[in-house]
């Protein structure tokens, strides 16, 4: 196994492919959490600890259950069900093991089963062709700790703008999600920068 | 018969999903590179919409409704499923262009929202109206976005080339356009709101 491998998924998700600014996904939350920079962060690690864990468990049950059985065109389905209940089980421990924890990232669990982020890179970790190679439950978890870390990273400058936009003078009708669109167009922009970049 | 109209195009304008709800924003903006993409992602939505909307309204009586969310989701994603088996059959260079995004159909809120809001309380007739308005909405606020997106990004419509020799602005055809059309076109809907607001105010 080459480390370099690991280095460059972990890079090209965290920037080159960025979740929110160059796949578009995981808008919903993206722009519904992003007011205050607490709720951000908050946000940002439940996001990572499910996205992690969803490809880990959404990666074993393809590779060792639907693959044996040749029922991969329930792979939506399947998925789907594996990080509701995921998302799920993940509030129930929380709760039982760190009530601080729980009271911070609580209220954030339910909504993430339908953020798109999660299942999008479940979906990627297949297209990616990870199944068939050797270490691919790695890689898998790498992208999908990197696909957190990148839309954590979003979301908390977003928090940052917005909360300064909150003071700022803009036109009236610009106020609320039109400035907040053209904000992460210009993001976007920036994240561009890192497109071709070559990491070995 | 005014009903069933005004049923299909609440979801048009009145209660237009992405510009007046906000809902269902990443598809919105990640597919609309080209018409035809745009095209076909509002026509599988909608199909899923309308056969997931008739299903839920037809156990709405004998769903338990601390278990609804679940049931629905797994609804909307077996509808899902036929769409992805339907298009890799039969379409799949579109099938290759929209990516991802067609097995994302399960948690664009539009979906669960109607089946939550609409479906699970309405006769089955109006579900499918609901449905189809809500897709035509969908497919519309596509259509828009995309054209703008292809005659600015690319200097195309419909893959025909505009204005031979000019070279497109590349940005808006990537995210970071699709995030500015989309904030600009919410801004004139805005400035359009305020303005009839104000002339229902001076008469």
């Amino acid at each position: 196994m080459d480390i370099k491998i690991l280095f460059t998924i972990l890079i090209s998700t965290i920037f080159i492919n960025n979740y929110v600014f160059s796949r578009i996904l995981g808008l919903c939350p993206y722009l519904g959490v992003s007011k205050k920079l607490d709720s951000a962060i908050g946000m940002g690690l439940a996001v990572i600890f499910v996205m992690t864990m969803a490809s880990f468990f959404t990666f074993i049950m393809y590779k060792y259950v639907l693959v044996p059985y040749h029922i991969e065109y329930l792979s939506i389905i399947a998925f789907i069900i594996v990080i509701a209940a995921l998302v799920q089980f993940v509030e129930m421990v929380i709760e039982k093991v760190s009530t601080p924890l729980y009271q911070a990232l609580g209220i954030f669990l339910p909504l993430i089963t339908t953020n798109c982020a999660v299942l999008g890179v479940a979906v990627l970790n297949i297209d990616s062709g990870f199944a068939s190679q050797d270490f691919g439950l790695l890689y898998s978890v790498v992208q999908g700790f990197g696909g957190g870390a990148g839309f954590t990273i979003a979301l908390i400058l977003m928090a940052g703008i917005r909360e300064r936009l909150e003071i700022a003078m803009i036109p009236e009708n610009l106020k609320g999600l039109p400035i907040t669109f053209i904000t992460a167009g210009l993001m976007a922009i920036s994240f561009l920068g890192f497109s071709g970049m070559k990491i070995f | 018969m005014n009903n069933y109209f005004k049923e299909i195009f609440k979801g048009v304008w009145e209660k237009n999903p992405t510009f007046v709800l906000g809902i269902g924003m990443c598809a919105t903006l990640a597919v609309s590179v080209s018409i035809s993409n745009a095209l076909w992602m509002g026509v599988a939505t909608t199909f899923v919409l309308i056969g997931s909307n008739i299903l839920v309204s037809a156990i709405r009586n004998i769903t338990p409704s601390h278990i609804r969310i679940p049931i629905f989701i797994i609804i909307i994603a077996a509808f899902t499923t036929i769409v992805d088996l339907a298009l890799k059959a039969y379409q799949p260079s579109v099938y290759k262009s929209l990516g991802i995004f067609i097995p994302l159909i399960v948690v664009n809120c539009i979906i669960l929202g109607r089946a939550e809001e609409f479906a699970a309380k309405n006769t089955i007739f109006n579900s499918i109206l609901d449905g189809l308005g809500m897709g035509l909405g969908f497919t519309l606020n596509l259509s828009v976005l995309s054209i703008i997106r292809e005659i600015t990004g690319a200097n195309k419509l419909l893959g025909y080339q505009l204005i031979p020799g000019m070279k497109p602005a590349l940005l808006m055809i990537l995210a970071p356009g699709a995030f500015f059309t989309l904030g600009l076109l919410l801004w004139g809907m805005n400035v359009i709101k305020a303005r009839t607001a104000r002339f229902k105010q001076t008469e």
